[in-house]
């Protein structure tokens, strides 16, 4: 078999998929096949490594190497691999619990290292494989086994998290939109560094309907801005609205009243615009929610990697020091 | 006059832990063994970089024991104590021996050090009379520092400083010494700074001269070379032995070597030493904490490279969980404890041997993983290259325990030639599984060993995971057989380990008789020299000392039966002797504990192999 010539049955390993029927995971296993094939990947040189949790399933589903490891270490287990193995395509596969809980410090290490993965993170805003207990993505009040009488809480900002934390690529999508969830895990696979991709994903067993404003086409228009580069910022039930700034702040304003070079024009280069749509128009109740890579930079190749073996006569003179002495 | 002969002295060299008794004792400890004696030392200092100055607590403490014949342990007491303040002598002077020679530093007696160290600062505490006990020396050492560098355009603290370089010549002196091994070090690490260079090398020869000046010529002794088995040979300390050993096994096993840590007391010397070599094929990574080291070397080990972990006891406990999956995964996995005085933080620079349970026992599940342990600072080398060769060639995390004393301490280490160490063949696929279909991740050889297959390697993708697996297909399985099969089959693969061991030697003594005294880790040198003396006295006793653990070695059952009482001493409250009497019921084992921080005396020992005898 050439390669590109797979197609993305190849990349379907023979176990059942065991996620609920109706599971947003489905749509995102069905891209990731697809996208895997489509850019000519190999299976025995691409690796999915997974932690604990619903969406950590995923490895078992790839025919492709694969780690289903413990609560919150998938991020470590993949930088000891990728640092000691430059040749394979490596993925993350996480959740809300998984990666901003347990496994938060190892989340915000990779993406400060800056190391060649792709982090996929299935953010339903619930713990669903220990049967619905709040997230730390949960929206406030959300009442669940854990929150009887309502999250207590304040979710995190997941943009602004691994903004803070340095990360070079930063991307959203939802499961619901498989067009759109395509062309950006293509370009998450294609950025080199950490590239961090949040994928909305519908519990509809625990959290149903949380990420309706995003998934309904109605709602969506009005809620959700799907950013590309060179485009200007719009949305609305008509696309009628634009987002402006004014100074070093951002204002929804009618996009007919403006001349296109008056609007914002995406940039995901741009790192002070990236840092205010992150900041203040993705955390703000009075904007809609970003889709689509919010912010990209070049690696930071903060940590060089060159494994190689030891010759013998460097070993031999470690070996004797340079104290020794014969005794005859 | 000529100096008379000795067959050992030991020195204790005790200061504030800012005067640089560590750096006296590793420098006249590099130089006794160029000189060729047999030594051992034990460097005792406080946790904080600087603590509180003048104090008992900040006391830092150096102590070597070198002479012309085989030197196991740094001495239960010391012939020389070099004290440079009042709070340094009252920690050490009541192990100095009756008629011991004290030097003390006048300058670290005055109102203020008095005061520090709990004397009454109005009396004189250097009169003399107090001292009649022992030979007593008292010098100005700072002044006489700080007068030969009066020339020297250096601040009076940086003067100050360099007054242990005095204590060093001195002692150089008065054994007969050269210093040219000293002189070579503060070359190369003074190179930049040619004041301070000048500066420590003129007080070094001040030290070095006043002995003569001051017509100390009675004190001198000679220590002659001692008899060592013919060879190479280096100084050598067990956190160095152990990285060396641990380069040694990814080299012999072809593979690539990635070392994961988190700085932790008294690991810590692992990590700097392998970073040193990363331009030479050692990857070392710094992990953002303990989790994230075990969790990076397995992903390490994944992909085919020796994954490697270091740490103490707070970060084994965090690695708990990890090092069961590298169980589960059946990848090779190198966890290297250097134990410390517990529990939770407990004492860091203090040693211990705590942690063999939690080693054995401290996870959850069924979870049986072998255990080696080194039992001198030389032998953390071949140690921890059986524990790399364990892990390799069986597919399992190994847990090799070190621990404070053997990782800081030092002796004369025969270097070891690459072609005697034993080879690493780590277990690929064969030819005739490489041919077939169906590739099955968890069919094993003849000694329940898997396969390591990496990535990239064509048509052989699979999936593992913490998940129980199926027999042979390694699929997920919560089949009640099932899971009973796996159990059972993990632990026979580690029984079977056994198999492979190089077999228990008696250490000293006879094969058979009263009493063996059975240790692991530290204690070697308490416990030997202890045999030794006894032995002379026509004593029936013996001495084993084990490196494997978990199996034990096969011919230890024979051993055991060939003794009539079995003496266990452990810094712990008592450990081994529970795996032993798990292991060997019919035996009689007699406990001997102490947990102090500090490790075992010869008397104590021997004490108790008395008490044994009757």
């Amino acid at each position: 078999m050439q390669i590109g010539e797979l197609t993305a049955k190849d990349f379907a390993s023979d176990q059942d998929l065991r996620w609920c029927p109706g599971c947003g995971d489905f749509a995102i296993l069905k891209q990731v096949q697809t996208v895997l094939a489509k850019l000519g990947h190999s299976q025995e040189d691409t690796v999915f490594i997974s932690g604990i949790g619903c969406s950590s399933r995923f490895p078992y589903y790839m025919n492709t190497y694969g780690m289903h490891s413990i609560h919150g270490r998938a991020a470590a287990i993949a930088s000891g691999l990728r640092l000691t193995r430059e040749d394979l395509n490596i993925w993350i596969v996480t959740g809300d619990g998984d990666s901003m809980s347990i496994g938060g410090n190892h989340l915000i290490h990779l993406l400060r290292r800056d190391l060649n993965v792709n982090l996929l993170l299935f953010n339903n805003e619930i713990y669903g494989l220990t049967k619905g207990q709040y997230s730390p993505t949960s929206k406030k009040d959300l009442i669940t086994k854990s929150s009887p009488y309502g999250n207590q809480e304040r979710a995190f900002d997941t943009l602004a998290l691994c903004f803070g934390a340095g990360a070079s690529f930063i991307a959203r999508s939802i499961d619901r939109e498989a067009k759109h969830l395509q062309e950006i895990l293509i370009q998450t696979n294609e950025h080199e560094g950490s590239s961090f991709l949040e994928i909305y994903q519908n519990c509809h067993i625990f959290n149903d309907g949380t990420f309706q404003n995003y998934s309904d086409r109605s709602l969506q228009k009005i809620n959700a801005l799907f950013l590309e580069d060179g485009k200007p910022l719009v949305f609305g039930e008509h696309q009628e609205l634009a987002i402006k700034l004014d100074g070093l702040n951002p204002k929804v304003v009618l996009k007919d009243e403006y001349s296109l070079e008056d609007l914002w024009i995406h940039d995901s280069s741009d790192r002070v615009k990236a840092s205010i749509l992150i900041n203040e128009v993705d955390t703000q109740e009075n904007f809609p929610k970003l889709f689509g890579v919010v912010y990209k930079k070049e690696k930071l190749n903060t940590r060089s990697n060159s494994p190689n073996k030891l010759s013998e006569n460097y070993l031999l003179d470690l070996l004797k020091g340079s104290n020794s002495w014969l005794v005859k | 006059m000529i100096a008379e002969v000795k067959d050992s002295i030991s020195i204790k060299f005790a200061g504030d832990s800012g005067d640089g008794m560590q750096l006296t004792g590793t420098q006249f400890t590099d130089n006794t063994a160029l000189y060729g004696n047999d030594f051992a030392t034990f460097p005792n200092y406080p946790a904080e970089i600087r603590a509180p100055q003048g104090t008992i607590h900040g006391v830092s403490g150096f102590q070597i024991h070198f002479g012309s014949f085989e030197i196991n342990t740094p001495g239960d007491e010391f012939d020389v104590l070099v004290a440079m303040n009042a709070a340094a002598l009252k920690d050490s002077l009541k192990s100095l021996k009756k008629t011991g020679l004290l030097i003390v530093d006048i300058a670290g007696f005055d109102k203020k050090n008095l005061r520090l160290a709990a004397f009454d600062p109005e009396e004189d505490l250097l009169e003399e009379s107090r001292f009649s006990d022992y030979h007593f020396i008292k010098i100005d050492i700072s002044s006489l520092s700080k007068e030969a560098l009066k020339e020297i355009d250096l601040d009076p603290k940086q003067k100050d400083r360099s007054k242990n370089m005095f204590v060093l010549g001195l002692l150089l002196w008065m054994y007969g010494r050269n210093l040219q091994s000293v002189e070579d070090f503060i070359e190369t690490k003074f190179r930049k700074n040619p004041l301070l260079k000048e500066a420590n090398l003129k007080v070094l020869r001040t030290g070095f001269y006043y002995g003569e000046t001051a017509e100390l010529q009675s004190y001198k002794k000679e220590i002659k070379a001692a008899k060592l088995e013919p060879g190479t040979y280096r100084n050598i300390m067990g956190n160095k032995a152990t990285a060396l050993g641990v380069m040694t096994a990814a080299f012999k096993a072809n593979l690539n070597l990635f070392y994961a840590s988190y700085p932790i007391t008294p690991a810590s010397d692992i990590l700097h030493e392998l970073a040193k070599h990363a331009k030479a094929g050692v990857q070392s990574f710094q992990a953002e904490d303990e989790i994230a080291a075990v969790c990076a070397a397995i992903g390490a080990s994944f992909g085919g490279a020796l994954g490697a972990t270091g740490t103490s006891g707070p970060g084994m406990a965090l690695k708990s969980e990890a090092i069961n999956l590298a169980l589960m995964l059946e990848l090779p996995l190198l966890v290297i404890d250097v134990q410390r005085a517990g529990p939770s933080t407990g004492m860091p620079t203090k040693t211990e041997q705590s942690d063999l349970l939690f080693a054995m026992y401290g996870r959850n599940g069924e979870s049986p993983i072998p255990i080696i342990a080194a039992h001198s600072p030389g032998n953390c080398f071949e140690a921890v290259y059986w524990a790399c060769k364990i892990a390799i060639e069986h597919m399992t995390p190994v847990i090799f325990l070190s621990d404070g004393y053997l990782a800081n301490g030092s002796e004369p280490w025969k270097v070891k030639d690459l072609k005697d160490l034993p080879e690493i063949q780590p277990v690929y696929l064969s030819a005739e599984d490489t041919q077939e279909e169906a590739f099955l991740p968890y069919k094993r050889n003849a000694d329940l060993v898997r396969s390591w297959v990496q990535p990239g390697t064509k048509n052989k993708q699979h999936r593992i995971g913490g998940l129980e697996k199926e027999l042979v297909s390694g699929n997920v399985s919560y089949s009640p057989e099932n899971h009973q099969k796996m159990t059972d089959i993990r632990a026979e693969k580690v029984a079977l380990i056994a198999k492979k061991l190089p077999e228990q030697t008696i250490m000293a003594g006879a094969k058979s008789g009263k009493v063996l005294v059975i240790g692991w880790g530290n204690t070697t040198g308490a416990i030997k020299s202890a045999v030794l003396e006894l032995l002379k006295e026509a004593k029936e006793v013996a001495h084993a000392q084990i490196n494997f653990i978990h199996p034990f070695p096969e011919n230890l059952a024979n051993i055991l039966n060939s003794f009539d009482k079995i003496l266990v001493p452990e810094l712990n409250n008592g450990q081994l002797i529970k795996l032993l009497k798990v292991a060997f019921p019919n035996n009689k084992f007699y406990a001997l504990n102490k947990i102090q921080g500090i490790p075992f005396k010869k008397s104590e020992i021997k004490d108790a192999i008395l008490n044994l005898l009757g």
